[in-house]
């Protein structure tokens, strides 16, 4: 994972006067599943888009497989798949007939295989207004892969799923990244972007707010962790115990909740404490701030400003 | 087998299974034919003469004119033509294929016009049947090329059936199908050879059905064939992958070129 498959530079997307993407740069290696967060109208479509040569960019370099989307839209067709937002399909295809038709540009055979994987088997001669949400996702995300692409764009891929899809999904996104495959996800569903994503970019009013692992990113913020403990008698209920970097604590359904700022001499705290009181530590759990945690913390920084892109 | 092929298979079915345009390629021609072989000749007996051509011409433009653009406005405002461009489909395909299928059901509309005509209504058949077939040909792509253009530069559907109504009505009254061309008025009569159904209706007359023509009918023939090409090429010019369909490379009056053939031709056909 050291080569740059996508290279976003000083990246720029007007519409008239606003100001949709505001000069963001980063980059996505080979095999990377990266995560493109970010509330409505912070400049993810305009991004993705742009990424697949549907849209031009109004300043700074967009590079995809090392190919220019814009001025060699033709080189970036096989080498990307598209899941659109919106399945982007003729009301009265068929699963056979879209799998067919969509092969035949890439020129590759058809992948009839994947409607079995994705569970349309059974729906192959129905009519794409006949599918349900699931299903026609599903489908779309059939079309999306059946030629291989080396890099592919998800946009919101498990909106609709239930949750045998998604963890089908999930598993096929796995097995593409295994061959090599880099994805972009674009997503609200924060727990999809922290459990599959290598890294996540959370994108806010057209500009950058942060990039990394889900780890590194959750590990910046100013959340909470919170430590729950339960013992055998009642050491932990004495009045006025403290332990260091606790902010909050409570007690619930048995076990004593903290909310600590610095884990590490807390939990250190806290066992010693059962130890010396021959106390016996029965359950301990340790819950670090989620991303959605971190993603509403930096949201919520912003708040109070306005604006919105495409 | 190529992408071509399953895209016109797929697309030659949809005129078929979406019931909009089963009814614009066969159940509404097809029930107008039958309604004025029943009506018209007891009303109008002349009108027997032309039964088989202004039936044909009444099915091209219900197909093309009423029947193609609609699916087009709506394949770009709901991201299909994205989801195309994504994949690879050229625009040639998406502008091609449908007016192409829509000319086959066309063909096939027209033969069964034809068979039943005679048996249904003792209607007279063209005397020239290679004519009749290059007569239809340049009327349908005309047509279909209008048709696939309107598509194209109609901003939304209710554009779409205005461009498409301002064609069609002027066609129906005085394109020759209901009152002979040698009927209307001098300035009408000239006004009317905008339209493409006033010259496939004079093609058919003078060089397959018998009749004497009102205007040169090769010329006829010749105008149908340019302003269809033309219009194609416009389509192909002004088209937009864009769903909202507000970026394209000229304004879409430039779309009013596809007529300027039958413009010439109200100077140069007497």
């Amino acid at each position: 994972m050291d080569e740059s498959v996508i290279e976003v530079k000083d990246f720029r997307k007007t519409y008239g006067d606003f100001v949709a993407v505001d000069g963001i740069s980063f980059d996505v290696q080979q095999g990377e599943i990266f995560g493109l967060l970010g509330p409505n109208g912070a400049g993810k479509t305009s991004t993705l888009e742009s990424l697949e040569g549907l849209r031009a960019p109004d300043g700074g370099t967009l590079r995809v497989a090392g190919i220019d989307p814009t001025r060699e839209p033709r080189k970036l067709r096989n080498l990307i798949g598209v899941q659109l937002q919106s399945a982007g399909l003729p009301e009265s295809i068929t699963p056979d007939e879209a799998i067919k038709f969509f092969c035949a540009y890439h020129s590759v055979a058809p992948r009839f295989d994947l409607l079995e994987r994705l569970g349309l088997n059974e729906k192959r001669k129905a009519q794409f207004y006949e599918l349900s949400a699931g299903q026609q996702r599903r489908l779309a995300l059939a079309l999306a892969v059946a030629h291989n692409p080396s890099v592919l764009f998800l946009d919101e891929p498990t909106a609709g799923l239930d949750v045998a899809s998604r963890v089908e999904l999930h598993g096929l996104m796995r097995e593409l990244q295994a061959t090599g495959a880099t994805i972009i996800l674009a997503t609200h569903d924060m727990a999809e972007a922290e459990e599959m994503s290598d890294r996540v970019a959370i994108l806010l009013k057209g500009k950058l707010a942060t990039i990394g692992t889900p780890m590194e990113i959750t590990a910046t913020g100013v959340g909470l962790t919170k430590v729950s403990v339960r013992t055998g008698a009642s050491s932990l209920a004495a009045p006025g115990l403290t332990f260091p970097a606790v902010r909050q604590e409570l007690w619930k359904d048995g076990y004593s909740i903290y909310f600590s700022t610095d884990i590490g001499p807390t939990v250190s705290a806290i066992i010693a404490h059962i130890e010396t009181q021959e106390d016996t530590l029965i359950d301990l759990r340790v819950e670090r701030p989620s991303l959605e945690d971190r993603f509403l913390e930096i949201t919520r920084t912003e708040s109070g400003t306005t604006g919105g892109a495409r | 087998m190529s992408a071509f092929v399953h895209h016109f298979s797929f697309e030659f079915r949809t005129g078929i299974r979406n019931k909009t345009l089963l009814l614009m390629n066969y159940l509404l021609p097809l029930g107008f034919y039958l309604m004025m072989g029943f009506v018209m000749p007891a009303i109008n007996p002349p009108f027997l003469e032309s039964l088989v051509p202004a039936m044909v011409v009444f099915a091209v433009l219900v197909a093309t004119l009423l029947g193609i653009p609609d699916p087009l406005v709506n394949a770009r405002e709901t991201g299909i033509f994205r989801s195309y461009k994504i994949n690879g489909v050229p625009a040639s395909s998406i502008l091609t294929i449908p007016a192409l299928t829509t000319v086959l059901h066309l063909v096939i509309v027209t033969v069964i016009i034809i068979a039943s005509a005679p048996l249904l209504f003792d209607a007279p058949l063209p005397e020239n049947w290679l004519s009749f077939g290059l007569v239809f040909v340049a009327l349908a792509i005309a047509c279909s090329g209008l048709g696939v253009l309107i598509g194209v530069i109609s901003s939304n559907t209710r554009m779409t059936v205005l461009w498409s109504q301002l064609v069609f009505i002027p066609s129906m009254l005085l394109g020759g199908l209901m009152i002979p061309y040698s009927m209307l008025p001098d300035a009408v009569a000239k006004i009317s050879q905008l339209l493409p159904a006033t010259q496939a209706m004079n093609a058919f007359n003078g060089l397959a059905m018998g009749k004497e023509a009102d205007f040169a009918p090769w010329g006829s023939v010749i105008l149908l064939l340019s302003s269809g090409v033309l219009a194609l090429v416009l389509a192909l010019y002004l088209f937009s992958w864009d769903s909202r369909n507000t970026t394209r490379r000229a304004h879409p009056v430039l779309g009013l070129l596809a007529l300027v053939p039958y413009a010439a031709g109200i100077v140069l056909l007497a």
